[in-house]
Formats: C-alpha cells, structure tokens, sequence
C-alpha cells in the first residue's frame, strides 16, 4: 500500500533537511502544479467516467426506445394534405366514368360519357393526350365496367348493344440521361371491334372480370335480359413475346344466362369467376353461380338477400381488392363488407362480416386501393375517410370538401388521392396512411378473414399472390410461446426446485461445491447444441420408444420411494455408514438402472398391447395429430435449460437462509424435513418464487430450442404431440426477409418489443423480490 | 411392517429422497448429455471396419434378389413388423419386431443414396475384406471399393489383371495420392491467395474509378492511371492462369480402377479423392493416425459438399473473431459502466433502479437484440455509413448489410450487462478500509481507483469478460439476423488491405450447427460432423465457464485473507 503516490506525496512537504529558499520555492511551484494536475485529473477523470458509464447505461436502453420509435407508425393515424386545386381544361360537362392516377402519382385518367379519355399531369392539370374512343355510329355510352383498378381493363356498353374491351396503361421508361418517362396509352388487349351482346337493345348495366386468360363480359340491357360473353386468349409459345406483331387469338363464345332480374343497378363478377351479383337500386343482390352457364347449361339463383334495411338504399357497391369481398355504402353513411360463406349445408350465401360508419349522409364515392385491402370514401358532407377491411379500422375520417365530390381515385401506392367534384374540377391530396392494416383487433381478436368460413386467430404473413390478405393476429404466437414455456416449466419447475432444496439444505458441503457448478454449467450451455439435440436425436428417440418416456414419469418417482424405503430398513450399522447428506450419490446408479429398466419394459409392454408401435396407436386409435417436433421434446429440451437458472436462484435462496433459524427449530425437535418445510422454505419461498419468474422470462424469449425441434407452424393447439410458433422463433424466421420499414417489419418489431417488456418486467419483478428477501435476512 | 412404514412417512425421508432424486435426474441428464455428445462427436473421426455382405430380401412376388453391400456400419434399431410389412416386405409378424442396420454405403454418384437400411434377418455371407478401400473423395461423398488398376494419362501402370499384387498396387496409388494431394495444395494456395488477391485489387480499383466520377475528379490522366493499373493486374492474372491450367493438367494425370462390391467398374480421378485407407488391413495405431489426421482436417480445412464433409476451420476462425472483437467492445464500455454505477452515482433509489435495470436486460431474450441490431446498427447506422463513406459501392451495400462489425457489437451489447454486474460485485467486494487507507495517505478518489481499487478488481473483471464470451460464443439467434452466413468466401481477416473486413459476413459454430443439422440436403450424412462441431463448441464454452468460476473461486480467497 505504501506504494501509492498518495503515500509519497503525502510523505514529501515534511522533509526534514529544507533547502534554500530559492529551491523551495520552486518546489513549492512544482508541487502546487502536481497537486492541481492531480486534482485535475481526478475531476476529468471523474466527468469522464460519469459521462461513459451514463452513455453505456444510455445506449443498452436505447434499444427500448428504438423498438418503440420503430413500432409507433403503426398506431398512427392517416395524414392528407392537399397538394393541388385545379380545373381540367376542356373537360366536357358528360357525365364522369371513370378516374385513374398511375403508380408514381405524376398522371391521371379521367374517362368520360362521351367516351373521351384525358390523360393530364397531377401535378397542375395540363392535359398530356385527349383521346375519343370508338364508338359505334350514332350509338352512346350506356353502361361501363371496370375489372380492377390494377389491370385497368375497362369495357364500354354502347346504345345499340355492343361494348368496347380496352385497357389504360402507364409505361415507364428510362431516357439515355438517367431520367424517368412516364408515358400514358390506351390498348385493346381484346382487338378493338366491338363485342355483340345483345342485338340492337341499349346495354343497361355492365360487369367484367379477368383472370389468368379468361375474361368474361356481361351485360344487362334494358328489358332486364342478360348475356355472357367469354373470351379465351390462346396463348402459344411466342405470344408473350408477340413476334412480328401477329394479332393474338382469342375464342368468343357467347354464353346464355337465361336469367332475368329485374331493376338490376349494378353487376359484378367475383375473382374466381365463379359469382355474380346483380344488385338492384333497392340493394337486393340476386347471387348466381355462373359455373353452370360456363359449362352450356342453365345458371340459377341461388340465394337472394337484401344488402341494406329496409328503406336504406345503396349509394356505391364495389369490390375489394382480391375481388372476394363485396362492399356496401348506403345512404346512411355505412359501408358493409359482404362474404361468400358456406353455411352448414355447404351453401355458399352472402354474409355482413363487418360495417364502417362513416358518417351520417350518403356515401357518395367509394374507391378500393389497388394493393392493400383500403379503401376510401366521400360522403355527401365532404367527409373522406380511410378504412381498412381487415383490421376494421378506421385510418382517417375529415371533412376535407365543401360540397361532396363525384368520384375518387387512390394511386396504387395509396399515397395520392384524386377527387373530381363535378365538371372536371379536380383536387389532389397527398396521403400518408403507412400501415392501416394494424388494429389492436386485428393484432389480439378474431378476425373474419377472406375465403374463411369463420372469424379465427391466424398467423400468416406472406403468400406468393399480390391481392393476398396479410393475416397478423398475435394469438398463435403468444399462444406458442406460452405453452411452450408451460411445458418447460412442467419439468423444470420441479425438478429445479426439489434440486435446490436439497443441494441448498441436505446435501453435504463436499458434494454440494461439485453439484452446484456441475448444474450451473447447464445454464452456459449453447442453445443451439440443445435444440440440434432435441431436433435430431431426442425427437426421434421419443418417438420410437413414447411409452419408455411416459413410463419413466411413473417409474423414477415410485423407485426413489422404494429405495428410500428399503434404505430406511437397512441395519443400522450398514445405513450409518453413509452419512446423511449423500443420498443424491446413492441415487445416481439408482436413476440410471430405472431409466434403462422402464426402457426396457415398455418396449415389451408396446409390443403387446399398441403393436409395437404406440405412435401409430395414438395417430390412428385415438386420433390425436402426431408431429415428430412437438410440445413435448421442447418442453423436455427447453425444460433442461430452464433448469440451471431456476435451480442456481432457489438454491441460494435457501442456503443463505440464516442456519440459526433451522437449527432453533431442529433443537425444538422437528425433524429435518420439518424444519425444511416449515421454516427453511417460507422464509426462502420468495426466492424460489423470483427463480421460477426467471427462468420463465427465459423460457419465453428462448429461440434457438424452439426453432429446431418444432415445426414452427403457427395453430393454436394445447395438444403435448403437436408443434407450435412462439414470437421469438418468428422473429427468427421471418425478419430477414420482411421489407424495411413495412407493416410486416413493424409488426415484427413489436413482438420484440412484446418480448422485451415482458421479459422486463418479470425480471424486475423477480429482481424485485430477491432483494426484498435479502435485506429481511439482513434484519433476522 | 405396518408401523416401519409409519415411522419412516413420518420421519419426513421419503421427501428428502424425493428432492435428493431431483438432483441426481439432473445430474444424469447433464452428464448423459456431455456423453452423448462426447461419443457420437468423437467417433465420427474413428476409421471403422468396412463390412461386406449379401443381402436377400423377400419380395411381394415370391421371387429372391440378392444384393452384395459394403459399407459402414452406422447404427442398429428394433421395429416393429407391421413397418416392414407397410414399406412393402411381407416378413412374418413377430411381437418383437425385428433388428435393421444402418449402413454408409458410399458411392453416391453410382447409386444415388449412401445410406441403406437392411434387416439383419436377412444378411447373409457378412465378411470385412481386407483390401477393401475408403476413398473420401472432394464429391460426392465417400467411395467404397476394391483397386483394381491405376492409369497415368491414360495409359494402364498397374493392374490387377496385369499381374501386380494387391500391396504394390496399393503402394503405387499411394504415391501417386500424395503427389496429386501435392498440387492440390499448391492450386488452392494459387486460387485463394493469388488470384483472390488480384481480384480484390481489380475491384479496389474498379471502385476507386467510380469514386473519382462521383466526385467529378475523373480526369483523363486519372483514369489512364487507373486503366494501367488494371492492365498490370490482368497481365498478372493471365500468368497464373496459364499457370493453374498446367496445374490442373498435372493433377488430373492420374486415374485409379476401382470394382465396387457389385462388380462395377469405375475410374476416379485422383485429383478427386482426398484420403484414402484400407480400414480393414491396418492395425489400430495406423488406425489412430487416420484419426488423428481426419480430427486435424476437421478444424483446420474448409468445409466441403455443402457443408455435409471436411472441416469447420472458417467456423472457428470467424467465432473467435466475432468474439474478440466483441471483447474489444465490451470490456472498457462495462467496466466504465460499472464503475460509474458503483464508485461515483450516487447511491439513491435512482441508481438502484438502474442496477436493477441492467441486471435484467441479461434476462431480455436474445433474439430481442438481434432484432435492434438489423434496424438500428444495419438499417439505420449502416445505411448512413454507406451514404458518407462509400458511395462509389452503392448500390451494393457495404455497412449496410449484416457483417462481422455489426454482429459483435449486437453482442458487446448483449453481454455488456454481464460485465457490468460481474465487475460491480467485484468492486463491492473490496474493503472498505483498503479504500479508506489510500485516501487517508492522500491519494485523489481517482488515484485510489486506478492504483489500488481496480487491480484488486481485474479478477472479478476477467470474471465477467470470461462469461461474456461463453455467452456470446454460444449465441445463435441474433447472429442469424446480423451476420452470419452458413458459407462465407474468405475468412474475414487476410492478406489483403486493410488485413480485417469488419463488413464482411462470417461463419459461425453455432450457426454451422443449426445450418448443416437442419437445412442441409443430406441431413443423415452430415449428422456426425454436426454432434463434433456441437462438442467442440461445448467444450470451448465448458473451459471458459469453469475458467471463470476457478478465478472467483481464486478471488474469494484473496478477498478472505484481506479481511483479516
């Protein structure tokens, strides 16, 4: 110690032989200058320490305020701003068809009842091209239909009867310098004469639909009678790449309906081509299966319901992107969402599986989203409301117009919105509605799903189509993660802790410094060894020989038994010699023998009665789903790394229980297992308590384990022989690939954050805990 | 009887035996599980016999087909018939099922499978020949056959038909081994030091010419320079390239006749195999050496076949530099932490919730820090050192993208808690009159910290590094996400400037496990390396920890006599 420059330089002022003056003086400088550096140094030191400490503390939490920045977008509402307010130049006074705005929001479509196309710049309305489609001689637009906003086929019915197929494109191009060309055009994927529909009677309504190389056309005219038309494009080898430009080929055939509704004010054709709706201007759908009537015979109607109460009627009936669901505004201010449900007879019927309200007047414009299942309405008021079907939320509701607009159009980004309000009056808004697809609802309730006959729980992020319905409820993964921890705690709750009383109070202090370290060394055991192990060796074993494993539950707690009991009938001088204490050691060989005993009989037990096979028995005679990778081997392999940590926390929890109390209780003569019971245990129990909340939280947030011995599917099953998903091996799986900043991320980002707080908590609750027990210790 | 029974219920043993049972299933199953591990680990590198035989199963039809087999054999099972009788053998239905092996027949380029289960009922003529030979080969897995002949450039040497004896042969092919082994060395030191080298050095300058555009100092003289530079490097590249064609000309002089146990006739080039042995000629130190000799190919060559074959080297090499370098971060970043929290906060209720904090951030789930990893450190931070440093990549990301730096700083970050409490146990452990006497004899709070107090905690700071590293060694989850790769090009420190790629993606032991156990096309072949590269892994991870509980065992004691 004396060593320290503290020491010297204390030692130095009281030198005894003192120099001249001079000397001493400049010493004295020195030494003034060594004790302020000194002090100095001490307070950089200081500041700097204070500053990195606070800065390591400040950096590990920040990864709580990153994952909270990264998953607030997600609740936020929508954002529209208007961005321009013009009129279209030359714009007739007919009547508007249809509005367009192309993927980077820089041109619009307007289509008119005169059959005039407009394309014009977003931006300030400058008109690119002016087009006049073909119409028949004398005839004029009578009914239009467009297929999706996505493909932008469109037909045209004309007065005498016949309808126009044609397409609006958007073609982007890259000039020589590096800049983007956007060029706009019309083309007639289906030739440019017209189809006959019905001879020289005025098209009424309207419907089409593509999908694949099939494109149906229908028609209603105005005596209520219906016609189908089907066009086939035969597609050859070189057609994609429409070599010399050679006319593709397609089959017409004109199908009979032989169905007559009517007042029929809208008709629509689903994805699958496989129903269509008439809907008259009362909202009474008339369902019918088309299948019939493609394969020549006779198409009935199916089913006939009404889509709004009785003296409502329908303002605007579209279909959602997917062309699955069917949505209803009324003259309420309520848009509804429509399936195709079998019902318990295998019937397919129309069902409301959920409403919007948007305001209290008429919905006067309804226009789905190109990618996303939004859509965005205008009421009467000049309300504008963002809505999405899925998460049933509402994104954005304003009044953004003074008188109410004719139509809207969203871009297939669903960042520009284009409303027309009368006579080519346009206004642009610029909308920020990231991710509308997230509601608490859609996250933790059920959620009726398209194409499902029943609302359910379902995760299931991705598929290869584009108009796929993204499906994030959290239910499964929670529901996984739980019972995978459940199942681990089922073996290492009991285990650990019995472990702990004994290695803590029984056990003899020679044993206890080989145990404790031995069973620590568990916890530092590399996860990914434990879940290779339970995935490819563990799995497979149990599979083969499940009954040895049920049987080894019986048979190792009844042979500890009769062991104890057959040791306590010992003679005295043979069970003296073992002291107490080593019973852990005896049991050893003990554990081994059953084990492999149990093995043994069970094989021979499964051979007689389940052929062998009691896989198979439990798959076939009992009808419980077998996965290989099930709840059990995580449970069994999650359970052994759990084990060290509940067991390394108990276990110090009742050694450090003050011996004074066990042996007052001892000298009052209770027996040991009493005094363990009654005295040690209480006063230990929250220790135990904050273990067992630890390795839960370690149990939640264990990935690697999980990951490999299931099969990662996401059901929600409590079945011991079926696998699951947890959040963290979702994580896991499906970060790397989900798209920066998109829902999918967002979402993933907040089961992290799930699983940090939840693990948090747990861990400062137990935290919390364990020291309260230490300072009662310290007053005892 | 009645009373014993009484007696003992109530002198409590029976529940004490209960918990004793507790510990000792525990300590069976973590000894079972190091055995496991340590056996199926270990004999993967032992040269077993090769076994010959025939093979007769019964078919549907009645009519008898004998197959001849040779191989290895690498397990037995029981089954029960109905199986059998299910996978379309008719055998007898018996409650005891029947006995199957699992044999390592090789030859996968012959047959299409390596691995065949038989019945062992139905085996006959079983027999080792003892010049049967084991090629590893660099395809297609390993060869199992008899030499019949050896041919240099086409033309026969030896043969068996030619009247050479089975030893010479034997002997000739040996040589022949070494030499293409030879040049097999000399192609690879020539491919992945050299041409790699000029590679990288074309792509610098690749890279250092769109830098120049983009700063608009692409001046002709400058990109004249550049363009000789390159020419240099492509006249250099067109000489080892003749070079490597002479090379391969030479290594692929040779070619061995083998008969497989069918009686097939097959040409391997040597230029293919990598080891060959007699397993069933040669005694058990020959035995040993082969041992020895694959153990060593396993850590220090590259893997091949996908992962499935060969060694784990740039496993090994990228987990100790993840974790040294993750060391470099964690170590002064915990200490300070540490010592802040311990020696100058003051201690109220906010520092104790801050302890408690970080104490529990040990707990948060790994995957959790994997996560902010790849949004904060890749997307975030990464994608702005690309914008400022390296646009000339762009749009091929540098730092943008997971790799070596990122990975151990999500790790540093990860076990950065486990430094902290480590020193600060360490640091609460000195006595308080050790720090009181250096104050008292003058020294400054700082002078008593750094002279006195942290040497008297650098155990305690080992402690906690020590655990650091196990922990991160053994991590996998969030390295899935920031950096790891199941197959990375080159090692990320080489010869080439600046000698250590910190952007570079790495491999992993751990995630060479969960990659070769479960995503590897041929589970069944590579399931032997993956339990070696899962002891090893074990092993490193059991010396670290029993290290770091030796030096706290070591330090108590020091602190015991202090306190004297």
């Amino acid at each position: 110690m004396s060593s320290t420059p503290g020491g010297q330089s204390a030692a130095e002022p009281t030198h005894p032989s003192g120099p001249p003056d001079e000397e001493l003086e400049k010493s004295l400088a020195r030494q003034s200058f060594r004790r302020r550096l000194r002090y100095f140094n001490d307070q950089f030191a200081r500041v700097s320490i204070a500053a990195g400490g606070i800065g390591v503390i400040v950096a590990i939490l920040l990864i709580f305020v990153y994952l909270l920045l990264e998953v607030i977008p997600l609740f936020q509402s929508a954002d529209v701003q208007q961005v321009a307010d013009y009129r279209l130049e030359g714009a007739a006074d007919a009547g508007l068809l249809h509005l367009a705005v192309e993927e980077q929001s820089e041109i619009g479509m307007r289509l008119d009842a005169d059959a005039v196309v407009t394309f014009f710049r977003v931006a300030d309305g400058g008109v690119i091209e002016r087009r006049q489609l073909a119409l028949p001689p004398g005839a004029t637009v009578t009914g239009f239909a467009l297929a999706s906003e996505e493909s932008g086929l469109f037909a045209l019915g004309f007065s005498n009867g016949t309808a126009l197929i044609a397409r609006y494109d958007f073609q982007t191009r890259f000039r020589q310098d590096g800049t983007r060309e956007i060029i706009p055009h019309i083309e007639y994927p289906f030739g440019e004469d017209d189809f006959i529909l019905f001879e020289d009677t005025p098209i009424d309504r309207l419907a089409i639909s593509e999908r694949a190389d099939v494109l149906l056309l229908a028609g209603v005219n105005t005596a209520g009678n219906t016609n189908l038309i089907r066009i086939t494009q035969q597609r050859n080898l070189f057609s994609s790449f429409n070599l010399g430009g050679a006319a593709p080929q397609f089959e017409v055939e004109s199908l009979s309906l032989s169905i007559i509704v009517g007042d029929v004010d809208q008709l629509f054709i689903d994805g699958d081509q496989r129903w269509m709706y008439f809907i008259t201007d009362r909202g009474r759908l008339s369902l019918v299966d088309l299948r019939p009537a493609l394969r020549g015979q006779a198409s009935s109607i199916n089913q006939v319901l009404d889509l709004v109460a009785e003296g409502r009627r329908p303002t605007r009936i579209s279909l959602l992107l997917g062309d699955i669901s069917l949505l209803v505004a009324n003259n309420a201010g309520i848009v509804s969402q429509w399936l195709l449900v079998p019902d318990s007879e295998g019937q397919m019927s129309l069902q409301r599986v959920r409403s919007f309200e948007v305001g209290d007047s008429p919905v006067i414009a309804l226009s789905p989203e190109q990618r996303r299942k939004n859509f965005v309405v205008a009421d009467a008021d000049g309300h504008v409301g963002f809505y999405n079907t899925t998460a049933h939320r509402e994104a954005y509701n304003e009044m953004l117009f003074e008188e109410a607009p004719e139509a809207l159009a969203i871009s297939p980004r669903g960042d520009t919105l284009l409303a027309e309000l009368g006579g080519g009056e346009i206004s642009v808004w610029s909308v920020h509605n990231e991710h509308p697809e997230v509601s608490w609802s859609a996250l933790w309730s059920k959620v009726w799903y398209e194409s499902y006959i029943e609302p359910g729980y379902i995760w299931q992020s991705s598929a290869a189509n584009n108009d796929f319905e993204p499906k994030y409820s959290l239910v499964p993964l929670a529901f996984g993660t739980l019972k995978a921890a459940f199942y681990a705690m089922l073996l290492a709750t009991p285990l650990a802790i019995c472990g702990a009383i004994f290695t803590g109070y029984f056990m003899v202090p020679v044993m206890r410094r080989q145990v404790k370290p031995l069973i620590e060394l568990m916890a530092a055991m590399p996860t990914v060894v434990l879940g290779f192990l339970a995935g490819l060796w563990l799995a497979p074993f149990v599979e083969t020989n499940l009954l040895g494993v049920f049987s080894t539950l019986v048979i190792l707690p009844v042979g500890i038994l009769v062991t104890s009991f057959g040791f306590a009938q010992l003679p005295d001088h043979i069970r003296h010699r073992f002291a107490d204490g080593w019973e852990s050691a005896l049991l050893v060989p003990v554990v081994v023998l059953l084990t492999y005993l149990s093995f043994i009989v069970s094989s021979g037990i499964e051979n007689l009665f389940f052929a062998g096979d009691m896989r198979s028995w439990i798959t076939n005679d009992l009808g419980i789903t077998y996965d290989q990778r099930n709840a059990m081997i995580v449970g069994l392999a999650m359970g052994f790394a759990v084990i060290p940590t509940i067991f390394s926390i108990a276990e110090d929890a009742i050694f450090t229980v003050p011996r004074h109390l066990s042996y007052g209780s001892l000298a009052l003569g209770a027996t040991p297992w009493q005094t363990m019971y009654r005295v040690v245990l209480p006063t230990a129990s929250p220790g135990i308590f904050s273990g067992v909340m630890i390795g839960f939280g370690r149990a939640v947030g264990e990935t690697m384990i999980v990951l490999m011995a299931t099969g990662n599917t996401p059901i929600m099953d409590i079945n011991i022989f079926e696998g699951m998903r947890t959040l963290a091996a979702n994580i896991a799986v499906e970060v790397p690939e989900s798209e920066v900043d998109s829902t999918h991320y967002r979402i993933l980002f907040l089961t992290a954050l799930v699983l940090f707080l939840f693990t948090f908590v747990f861990n400062t609750l137990a935290e919390i805990v364990r020291q309260r027990l230490r300072n009662k210790y310290s007053t005892i | 009887m009645k009373q014993r029974f009484k007696r003992w219920i109530q002198s409590g043993s029976p529940w004490i035996w209960f918990n004793a049972g507790a510990v000792a299933i525990s300590v069976v199953m973590v000894v079972g599980l190091l055995m496991l591990l340590a056996v199926r680990g270990m004999v993967h590198f032992w040269p077993s016999d090769v076994v010959r035989a025939s093979y007769t199963v019964p078919t549907a039809s009645g009519e008898q087909q004998t197959v001849r087999v040779m191989g290895e054999i690498v397990d037995t099972e029981t089954i029960p018939a109905s199986q059998i009788i299910a996978s379309g053998i008719p055998v007898e239905e018996r409650t005891s099922g029947y006995q199957r092996t699992l044999m390592k027949l090789g030859n996968r380029d012959l047959t299409g499978a390596d691995f065949r289960w038989v019945l062992n009922d139905f085996i006959h003529d079983m027999d080792s020949p003892a010049h049967a030979v084991v090629l590893e080969r660099f395809e297609w897995g390993n060869f199992y056959g008899f030499l019949t002949g050896i041919q240099e450039a086409g033309e026969a040497v030896l043969s068996t038909a030619g009247g050479s004896d089975d030893e010479a042969l034997w002997e000739g092919f040996n040589l022949r081994l070494e030499r293409a082994l030879q040049l097999h060395e000399q192609i690879a030191t020539l491919e992945k030091d050299e041409i790699g080298r000029i590679n990288y050095q074309v792509e610098r300058l690749r890279l250092a010419g769109r830098r120049l555009e983009l700063s608009g100092d692409d001046t002709p003289a400058a990109m004249a320079d550049l363009e000789q530079q390159r020419d240099v490097l492509n006249r250099e590249y067109d000489a080892m390239q003749a070079q490597l064609v002479e090379l391969y000309n030479q290594v692929n002089r040779d070619t061995a006749n083998f008969e497989t146990v069918d009686g097939q006739q097959t040409g391997i080039s040597l230029a293919d195999v990598v080891r060959a042995y007699r397993p069933n000629a040669v005694g058990l130190f020959s035995k040993l050496g082969i041992y020895f000799s694959k153990l060593w190919e396993f850590l220090s060559q590259e893997p091949r076949e996908a992962n499935t074959e060969g060694g784990i080297y740039p496993a090994i090499f990228g987990t100790v530099m993840m974790v040294m370098l993750m060391s470099i971060f964690v170590t002064p970043f915990g200490v300070v932490a540490a010592v802040y929290l311990r020696e100058y906060a003051k201690q109220g209720v906010l520092t104790r919730t801050i302890r408690i904090a970080v104490n529990n951030l040990a707990g948060v789930p790994s995957i959790v820090y994997g996560v902010f990893g790849l949004g904060f450190f890749i997307y975030f931070v990464g994608a702005e050192i690309d914008q400022v440093f390296y646009p000339e990549a762009l749009p091929a990301p540098t730092f943008g993208t997971p790799g070596l730096l990122w990975a151990s700083l999500t790790l540093a970050l990860l076990t950065v808690p486990v430094v902290i409490v480590a020193t600060e146990e360490g640091l609460a452990r000195i006595p308080r009159s050790v720090r009181e006497g250096s104050l008292a004899l003058g020294a400054t709070k700082f002078e008593t910290l750094w002279r006195v107090v942290l040497p008297m905690a650098s155990p305690a700071m080992m402690t906690g590094l020590i655990l650091a590293v196990a922990r991160a060694a053994g991590e996998v989850a969030p390295l899935m996400l920031v950096g790891v790769v199941k197959l990375a090009p080159s090692l990320p420190l080489d010869g080439n400037y600046p000698y250590l790629h910190l952007d570079q993606k790495f491999m992993h032991l751990g995630f060479h496990i969960y990659d070769v156990g479960f995503q590897s096309p041929n589970v069944e072949a590579a399931r032997p390396l993956v339990y070696a590269t899962a002891l090893l892994l074990v092993a490193v991870i059991a010396i670290l920890n029993l290290s770091a509980v030796a030096i706290r065992n070591r330090l108590r004691e020091r602190y015991k006599s202090l306190d004297m």
